[in-house]
């Protein structure tokens, strides 16, 4: 199952062995995590999203992009149910997670996020040390024991590859670290929690192309063992590091499928405009 | 799954019932508040029962409880008002003019705002010693004997004490100076709100910063400046410490300028001119007078003087209600 | 031709006078509030420290050490003493009663209107506190007289508990100064709580957090500062709050430590002595002075020391 999924769909220039290594890939093959069913949206009485029915896939690497305000990250925020928080929203349709709906009466919105993890766009660490960030999760969750905390602590820090630099001042503000440390603080502190899928809403907007390219490569690593969906401005990040793109447009999934496809020859007009760049 | 997993699992619904019982706790303390304005108002209004009537309103103190009255102190409170408002308005409103308008951003500018902030928390009972010595006794520069200043109104003398002694207009100053702060703040807030377009628009039609001010930034601010003036003037009303110093009396049986009614106004306009160099008594002094007093009876009283105080600034704060939601909707269009 | 234009000069200047003596006026405005803080100053400072006038001053008749360390007030006896501790016991043990009460119920609302309320529940309870902040406090003296003692204190710690709660106490006082400044810390703990970022809500949500965690564990911690001040604040009021304290503690200048008992507050001094017929200019008269300083000192700490705590907190989110 999992080797079905170690595949690059694109060929990243700092990767070669990855492209050497497989055919392309049958995505569609790998069993379904999240699932939505004519999923709406409504900010009020403003609809955001329209009947959006959409496949993600196990330990895959999905990729969500489309112009600015189309409803990318608003979709992103139904998975976790992190729109639960906002006032005045309201959602119709479905969306399951490993089959089970999510917005069913006795799931239990904090069980869920626990399991769902979220980075978000502009990076938002707690103004406490950089340990007591990547711990918060895991305290609160009833972990009190200070062995297995730092274990969490360092891992989760190795993983979203910043231990290295932080290692000797975890008692440090976070605050005073660089922006791309920030993100990849929020990236740790979203992995202490040990999630089975990932959300990053533009994890990498912010940041110059170094900590882009090691959010990037963490992503591929990551992907062996959760289910990545990335929100993307930036098509060559998109084809990068996603085995599925889905395009939105004004609160509708136009299309979705494997990367290589999808940027090699899009089905829809609107797609090929959006990413050869004639709009959006 | 590994540790932390179940750790999670089995602290789960500990976490609900922590959560929620510190909602309800929360919630708890939110209405504690509520609870306890309601208990006061119920409380005063049962103990006033019977004895808020008519001749309470219209009577002097008196030594019989049955007797006594609220008269001296409402008369007292009113001129009390007036004077406050004229002069913490213009004041107040220069000072935020010159703040906002002028000076915005130099190091007096902010050298007053500090002030200002640290005079808010200053204990109204400083207020009133600095009342005392400044206004009522006048540093004692005059001597034990008050002097007399005459100026003729036409119809009547205007007889002004020096030192001021402890008279209406002492106190209002007084009140003027506790309540400045506050007038000055919510003018400035006003003054902010008023969009800059406004006051580009008028230069560009080749109007002078006055002209510009007078004609269209004060009328824009006006209903924000007036609901924060009411707001302040209603705290002042209800101050009691301040006019204990400056030595508001406690037993009155006269109104200032013997003016008691309003039909007074025009059969006495001499009174006018009396009124505030005349002494006095106000709602919140009558009612500290009565709660000291031993008989129970007087708390019956007191009540009774509490609904009165309470409804005026009842009233008043209705009217700031109003006005800031008359505003409020202007805005909107 | 040539006159004209002398004209339109003359004009220009004379409007340019106008201009600046308006300013000029709107200054002397702004000016009066520097001019009242100095002058509450001055007039403390004359009264109690160096007497310009015909009276000498407080501090040249007491010293400073038997005003901070002698432990009696008893400035109407004959044999008079002028320590201050007996007032300074009476003030904070009622502050703190009454900080006792209003800031962890205070904080809890904020937290409450912040974080749980829906904005219908928030437009209701915030006009209803504010209604609570503008009660006048001589109508809380009379509640505490009135209603608190003889029925909330009196049944539970009289009759249940076997204290000797006197008709004049400071617990009573203290319960309705609490009430009183309770909505100021609601509202300005509620402001420091609002202050931090949503992001951080959000990222604490995403973890897993419930509504508890996010409100203790994130926001609380990360508006410390904002509601520290907010509790300075509150506390300093307090302290400088007059006719509640004057109606329900009573006169009794002591030192204690037991809330049942009738004590003496600074501020309460001051309007005995003012109710009174002390002669001004007499050691006794200028003691109103020296309390007043004390008192004037100490608020002003507690003001100055919440701005500082606040400026703190606003560098952390710029
Ligand atoms: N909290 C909110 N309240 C009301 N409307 C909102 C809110 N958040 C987003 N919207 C609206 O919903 C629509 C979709 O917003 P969303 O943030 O999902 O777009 P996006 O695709 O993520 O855009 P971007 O690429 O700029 O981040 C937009 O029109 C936006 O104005
Ligand atoms: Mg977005």
């Amino acid at each position: 199952m999992m080797s079905r999924l170690k595949v690059m769909p694109d060929n990243p220039p700092r990767r070669p062995q990855a492209e050497a290594l497989k055919p392309p890939p049958e995505t569609t093959a790998a069993p379904a995590k999240i699932e939505t069913r004519d999923l709406s949206f409504f900010y009020g009485e403003n609809q955001v999203l329209f009947d959006v029915s959409m496949t993600i896939r196990e330990r895959a690497v999905t990729a969500l992009i489309g112009p600015s305000g189309c409803g990318k990250s608003t979709f992103l925020r139904t998975i976790n149910r992190m729109n639960d928080i906002i006032e005045g929203t309201r959602l119709t349709g479905h969306v399951s997670l490993e089959g089970i709906d999510i917005y069913a009466k006795q799931v239990d919105v904090v069980a869920l996020r626990n399991r769902v993890g979220m980075v978000f766009q502009k990076s938002n660490p707690f103004p406490k040390s950089i340990f007591e960030n990547v711990a918060y999760g895991p305290k609160i969750a009833g972990e009190r024991k200070k062995k297995v905390l730092a274990e969490i602590v360092q891992r989760s820090l190795k993983r979203a590859a910043l231990w290295e630099e932080v290692k000797d001042r975890l008692n440090d503000s976070a605050l005073a670290l660089s922006g791309g440390q920030q993100q990849r603080l929020c990236i740790a502190r979203a992995l202490a929690t040990d999630p089975d899928v990932l959300l990053m809403d533009e994890p990498a907007s912010a940041l110059d192309p170094a900590s882009t390219a090691k959010i990037e490569d963490l992503i591929f690593e990551l992907k062996e063992n959760y289910t990545i969906v990335i929100v993307t401005h930036n098509m060559q990040q998109a084809s990068r590091i996603s085995d599925q793109t889905a395009f939105f447009y004004e609160g509708r999934l136009i299309e979705m499928e494997p990367t290589t496809a999808l940027f090699t020859k899009p089905r829809e007009q609107r797609t090929e405009d959006y990413i050869t760049g004639r709009f959006g | 799954m590994n540790k932390p997993k179940s750790v999670f699992e089995s602290r789960l619904a500990a976490r609900h019932r922590q959560g929620r019982l510190f909602g309800a706790v929360c919630m708890a303390s939110t209405w504690f508040g509520i609870g306890v304005l309601v208990v006061l108002l119920a409380g005063v209004t049962w103990q006033a029962a019977g004895w808020l009537n008519w001749s309470f309103l219209t009577n002097f103190d008196s030594r019989h409880p049955e007797q006594a009255g609220i008269l001296a102190g409402l008369w007292g409170s009113l001129w009390l008002i007036l004077f406050t408002t004229l002069f913490s308005v213009p004041v107040g409103v220069g000072a935020a003019l010159y703040l906002e308008e002028y000076e915005s951003n130099g190091w007096l500018q902010r050298l007053i705002q500090v002030n200002l902030s640290n005079l808010a928390g200053v204990p109204s009972i400083v207020y009133g010693i600095l009342g005392l010595t400044v206004f009522v006794r006048m540093f004692g520069v005059f001597g034990s004997q008050p002097k007399v200043v005459a100026l003729s109104l036409g119809f009547t003398d205007l007889e002004i004490p020096l030192p001021f002694g402890r008279t209406v207009i002492a106190a209002a100053l007084t009140l003027t100076l506790l309540i400045l702060p506050v007038v000055i703040v919510a003018a400035q807030e006003a003054l902010r709100a008023v969009p800059s377009s406004i006051r580009t628009a008028s230069y560009a039609l080749g109007a002078t910063k006055w002209q510009t001010i007078r004609h269209q930034v004060l009328p824009a601010a006006a209903p924000g400046i007036l609901t924060g003036v009411i707001l302040a003037v209603s705290r002042a009303i209800g101050e009691t410490a301040p006019l204990v110093m400056i030595g508001a009396l406690t037993y009155v049986a006269f109104t200032p300028g013997d003016i008691s009614s309003p039909t007074d106004i025009i059969t006495n306009p001499a009174g006018l001119a009396e009124a505030p160099f005349d002494t006095f008594t106000a709602l919140p002094i009558q009612i500290f007078n009565w709660v000291s007093r031993p008989k129970t009876e007087y708390q019956h009283v007191a009540a009774a003087g509490i609904l009165v105080l309470l409804t005026v600034l009842l009233v008043l704060n209705g009217v700031a209600i109003a006005l800031r939601h008359r505003y409020q909707k202007r805005i909107r269009w | 031709m040539k006159g004209d234009s002398h004209l339109l000069l003359r004009r220009f200047s004379l409007s340019r006078a106008k201009e600046q003596a308006i300013q000029f006026s709107l200054f002397l405005c702004a000016l009066l509030s520097v001019v009242t803080t100095l002058g509450i100053i001055i007039v403390l400072v004359n009264e109690a420290v160096v007497a310009v006038g015909p009276n000498a001053a407080f501090f040249q008749e007491v010293s400073l050490k038997e005003f901070f360390t002698d432990t009696r007030w008893t400035p109407q006896f004959a044999d008079k003493h002028f320590g201050v501790l007996p007032l300074l016991a009476g003030t904070f043990l009622i502050a703190g009663i009454a900080a006792l009460i209003a800031l962890p119920i205070g904080l809890a609302s904020a937290i409450y209107l912040c974080e749980y309320a829906a904005p219908r529940t928030r437009d209701f309870v915030k006009p209803s506190l504010e209604i609570l902040a503008g009660v006048p406090t001589v109508v809380y003296g009379y509640f505490a007289l009135v209603f608190v003692t003889p029925y909330l204190l009196k049944p539970i710690f009289q009759d249940l508990l076997g204290f000797d709660v006197g008709v004049f106490n400071a617990a009573s006082a203290g319960i309705v100064v609490g009430v009183m400044i309770l909505p100021m810390v609601s509202s300005l703990s509620e402001d420091a709580l609002r202050a931090v970022p949503r992001g951080l809500r959000e990222a604490g949500y995403a973890l897993g957090s419930t509504k508890f965690d996010v409100s203790v564990k994130i926001v609380l911690p990360a508006a410390a500062s904002g509601i520290m001040a907010s509790f300075l604040l509150a506390i300093s009021r307090a302290v400088g709050e007059t006719m509640a304290v004057s109606i329900a503690a009573g006169m009794t200048p002591a030192l204690t430590m037991n809330p049942f008992r009738s004590v003496q507050t600074m501020t309460s001094y001051i309007v005995n002595v003012s109710l009174g017929d002390t002669p001004a200019g007499s050691v006794q008269y200028q003691s109103l002075y020296a309390i007043a300083l004390t008192l004037f000192c100490i608020t002003l700490a507690m003001n100055i020391l919440s701005q500082v705590v606040l400026s703190r907190y606003r560098e952390v989110y710029e």
